[in-house]
């Protein structure tokens, strides 16, 4: 019998890095500078890649023959378990760090905790993607620093990105049915368990950035059970419209 | 934006060369970065193990009008080149 529960966290992580992936991708060849066009295309390149671990073991573990491919391709919104935060749209390099920042931080806590994963597959995962993580984090956080203490319109647009990105991250720390039998399991930590460290690292680099965390404790939620904003939407009309027209075609 | 950040020559070190080798250069606003760009530029492929960066304008480079005096002299001195010794076989390959 097919592993509901696991391909259901599988799809929720395979699909934040997809939607996250394709959102950073967007900037290729329109970024501030040639040097971050080609840092953002590999970050993109990176996140594209550890979805194509976690949608091909989903569907493995889904049992129904599906590929990465038609996870990633043939799905619609609805089926969708990616955080709301990732489809956030880029609008200024800002906004796109500051969304990067917040969610490498915990994209690296979550990575640590799955190598201790009792599902094998689930821990080689993480233990590959965490390298790659482990700079994200250090570059996010270092731009994060450097624009947030940096001129007054860096300055302003960094507190921008944090205002309105923040409401988006409670998310990432709720626990549902699904997450509790996997954490009874010992295949995931309880998201909630997450919290507390994300936010001592996320507290120490906003204060070094003379950023300010907004107080409001109210929290954006519905991606993990495939309730989206009408964002995710176009960015899958976009990413989709080439499979979907040339079905089954290869390189 | 990046015409106002200077810009930084890189030298990568491969797997298995023992020298940092001119790969090309970057913009960035200091050397931190400097690294982190060419990291991201340079090393795409696995190609180094050791990232040095400088100041392009910490160079100095000698002129190419001095081409004539400054290499000419060196020509038709073949016998600078240590190829006519024999070398005794138990001191092996060099």
């Amino acid at each position: 019998m097919a592993d509901k529960a696991l391909f259901e966290f599988l799809t929720r992580i395979g699909d934040t890095t997809l939607v996250l992936g394709h959102r950073v991708s967007e900037w290729c060849g329109h970024a501030p500078a040639l040097e971050e066009d080609i840092a953002l295309a590999n970050t993109a390149l990176d996140l594209i890649g550890h979805t194509r671990m976690w949608l091909s073991r989903a569907g493995e573990v889904e049992g129904k023959g599906r590929t990465e491919d038609d996870l990633a391709f043939l799905r619609e919104a609805h089926e969708f378990r990616n955080y709301l935060l990732v489809e956030r749209p880029n609008e200024d390099f800002a906004v796109t760090i500051t969304r990067q920042f917040l969610f490498d931080a915990w994209h690296r806590l979550m990575l640590i905790s799955l190598q201790e994963s009792s599902d094998q597959r689930v821990s080689e995962i993480a233990e590959k993607a965490s390298k790659e993580v482990a700079y994200h984090v250090e570059r996010s956080t270092d731009l994060v620093v450097r624009l947030g203490d940096g001129t007054e319109e860096s300055h302003r647009r960094m507190q921008h990105a944090v205002d309105i990105l923040w409401p988006y991250t409670g998310e990432l720390f709720t626990d549902d049915e699904t997450d509790r039998e996997l954490s009874d399991r010992g295949i995931i930590p309880l998201p909630s368990s997450l919290e507390g460290e994300w936010k001592t690292h996320v507290d120490g680099v906003l204060s070094a950035a003379t950023l300010v965390r907004p107080e409001r404790e109210y929290a954006h939620k519905g991606g993990k059970a495939g309730v989206h904003t009408e964002h995710l939407g176009f960015l899958l009309a976009e990413m989709q419209v080439t499979h979907r027209a040339h079905p089954g075609a290869t390189w | 934006m990046s015409s106002e950040w200077p810009l930084w020559e890189v030298f990568i070190r491969g797997q298995h060369g023992l020298n940092h080798r001119h790969v090309g250069s970057l913009h960035a606003p200091d050397a931190e970065m400097a690294i982190r760009n060419a990291r991201d530029v340079y090393t795409r492929r696995k190609e180094g193990v050791s990232i040095w960066v400088v100041r392009s304008s910490e160079i100095t480079a000698s002129s190419p009008s001095e081409k004539g005096p400054l290499f000419d002299p060196a020509d038709s001195k073949i016998y600078r080149h240590p190829s006519f010794f024999d070398i005794p076989d138990e001191a092996g390959h060099m």
